[in-house]
């Protein structure tokens, strides 16, 4: 069982009307794998990550978390689209960290990583509140538990929105761009954050333009680049010697 | 060189700055205030007011009973209303075309005739269908009553008001579903959260800001539209209930008065209503202190001092807030 990969995405295809964004995407991650998508906007990263929970629909190919097949129902060599209840109960167990933070303005930082557990999983206030503040402890935002996002930086929206995430207790962890939206100066608080989550063995999908945080702390990286994956291999490597044409004149840009 | 010049800065008598009068703006002032102070005092004094007959009136049983008849018109229409508003929205921005268009349809009925009009045809109802039936269609119905026995003329002018009402709060209702990010959505769906969490946690709680500001102009509206159900005819409300009184004893312009009186005082209520309802939802936007609890403490602390800094946190960026006042609470 822990030798069986948590994602394995076999022939993924995505198209929006006649735009294919996604053109067969093959790969695993590993239990505890960190994996660093990088490739330039519009490669089709975000999309493929958002496929992985099932906030985008899969037009064809097998996506599978934890050995469970995201978004479809196998029966009679057929693939049913799961009704929106079974999609959330997928959900669960995958966190998301978004771009633009989504925390829920008109929620404290406490009352924002008390939702899910306490609507979505039914757990009692009490113990889901302990957690949570030790959640945001574990962030480093005990102090700020009581402020409203909009009394937050950029980079403590963020830290409560992976706070948020992880309050669901998910076995993957997705980050969609997580330090974009931020000032220079609050970036590496969220890193740091990530890291961490590294360190304790939590298997992360990262997209990310962040090249140094690719190399220190991501076991591999995948380069995309018009829906295909281009390139993919141990950070260090890619990053010091891209094989293709299209990673080096991606990677003489951003480095 | 330097010494000129410090000494030159020094002795340099200061410009006085005298700002821009505007002697008209007095002078305008002060005529409108004696326009205003003349009508009043001729008000008074002029025989047709009759203050003496207002007076009389203004709680006289009859009034104050029709007053309250206005209020239940106003709330249970209004209510009936919101929800029937809140589900019209919602099917409009379904994907189901027939669903969006059965709610355009009804948004182009009842937005695009007249209230008045309306009314008459909610009091024409026991003509139209003379019996209620209840049963399958093209068998005898189990059970059948007159039309008129089943809705009085207050159930009617109450469904009349609400279905009216209902094709304006849709839309106030959708304006303020779409002001919420669609960020917000994904992040509850991310969470695991249903379509129905969703929208009671996170969606409909953000969008009251926006919704409760024209909501709040149509509850007003609401209750000087009840003046109309004499279309139906209802009688018992407010303003039907004094003018009735008034052709009896000829008091015409006093009864007025007593009606304006007390449309003034529920609207007043009314408003005052709102803000707090608007300060409600504010809640995380717009006021720049931490939250609740913590200014309550630091109220409790510093009695009736203003201007207190809470500073929150160590070890973490300090964030200085702007000084709190504790009158302006959100809730």
């Amino acid at each position: 069982m822990l030798d069986t990969p948590m994602v394995v995405a076999d022939r993924v295809s995505k198209s929006f009307g006649s735009n294919e964004v996604l053109k067969s995407i093959s790969l695993e991650v590993k239990r505890g794998e960190v994996m660093c998508l990088v490739g330039p906007s519009g490669s089709g990263k975000s999309t493929f990550l958002r496929c992985i929970n099932h906030l985008e629909v899969v037009s064809s190919g097998r996506l599978s978390v934890d050995g469970e097949l995201i978004g479809y129902r196998e029966a009679n060599h057929k693939l049913y689209e799961m009704r929106p209840k079974e999609a959330a109960r997928q959900r669960r167990d995958i966190g998301m960290v978004f771009q633009r933070f989504n925390l829920f303005p008109h929620m404290t930082a406490l009352q924002n990583v008390m939702e899910a557990p306490i609507r979505v999983k039914g757990l009692s206030k009490v113990g889901v509140e302990a957690n949570a503040r030790a959640l945001l402890a574990r962030v480093g935002l005990a102090e700020r538990a009581d402020y409203y996002p909009a009394h937050l930086s950029g980079g403590q929206q963020q830290r409560v929105a992976i706070a948020r995430a992880l309050a669901m207790e998910p076995k993957l962890m997705l980050f969609d761009e997580p330090t974009s939206a931020l000032d220079p100066e609050l970036v590496g608080e969220v890193l740091d954050v990530m890291q961490g989550l590294a360190r304790d063995g939590m298997t992360m999908i990262v997209v990310t333009h962040e090249m140094g945080f690719a190399r220190e702390v991501a076991d591999s990286l995948v380069f995309m680049d018009g829906g295909v994956v281009v390139e993919s291999g141990v950070p260090t490597e890619v990053l010091a010697n891209p094989q293709h044409h299209r990673t080096q004149a991606f990677l003489s840009k951003v480095l | 060189m330097t010494d000129t010049t410090a000494t030159g800065v020094k002795t340099e008598p200061g410009i006085k700055a005298i700002r821009l009068r505007h002697p008209w703006r007095n002078t305008f002032a002060v005529v409108l205030l004696l326009l205003v102070a003349l009508f009043i005092a001729d008000a008074a004094m002029r025989p047709a007011y009759d203050w003496p007959a207002v007076g009389k009136y203004l709680f006289d049983q009859r009034i104050s009973q029709a007053a309250f008849v206005t209020l239940q018109l106003t709330v249970y229409s209004m209510v009936i209303a919101i929800i029937l508003g809140v589900t019209l929205a919602i099917m409009r921005l379904s994907p189901n075309t027939v669903v969006s268009s059965i709610a355009w349809v009804y948004l182009w009925i009842f937005r695009g005739t007249p209230v008045y009009v309306q009314l008459a045809f909610w009091g024409l109802i026991g003509t139209i269908y003379q019996t209620i039936d209840i049963g399958l269609p093209f068998t005898d119905p189990w059970v059948s009553f007159p039309t008129r026995v089943a809705l009085s003329a207050f159930i009617l002018a109450i469904v009349g008001l609400a279905l009216n009402e209902a094709a304006y709060m849709a839309e106030i209702v959708r304006a303020g579903l779409l002001s919420v990010d669609s960020g917000q959505e994904e992040a509850a769906t991310a969470l695991g959260m249903s379509w129905f969490q969703t929208m009671v946690r996170v969606i409909v709680p953000q969008s009251m800001r926006v919704i409760i500001p024209p909501a709040g102009n149509e509850v007003i509206s609401m209750l000087k539209t009840t003046s109309l159900v004499t279309a139906i005819p209802f009688t018992l409300e407010l303003y039907t209930r004094s003018r009735d009184i008034a052709a009896v004893t000829f008091e015409t312009v006093p009864m007025l008065i007593v009606a304006s009186i007390w449309y003034l005082f529920f609207t007043s209520i009314l408003m005052v209503g709102q803000y707090f309802l608007e300060k409600r939802f504010a809640r995380g936007i717009g006021d720049r202190r931490p939250d609740k609890k913590a200014d309550d403490a630091t109220a409790s602390l510093t009695g009736t001092m203003t201007g207190v800094t809470p500073v929150i946190g160590s070890g973490q960026p300090t964030v200085v807030l702007p000084p709190t006042d504790p009158h302006k609470g959100d809730r």
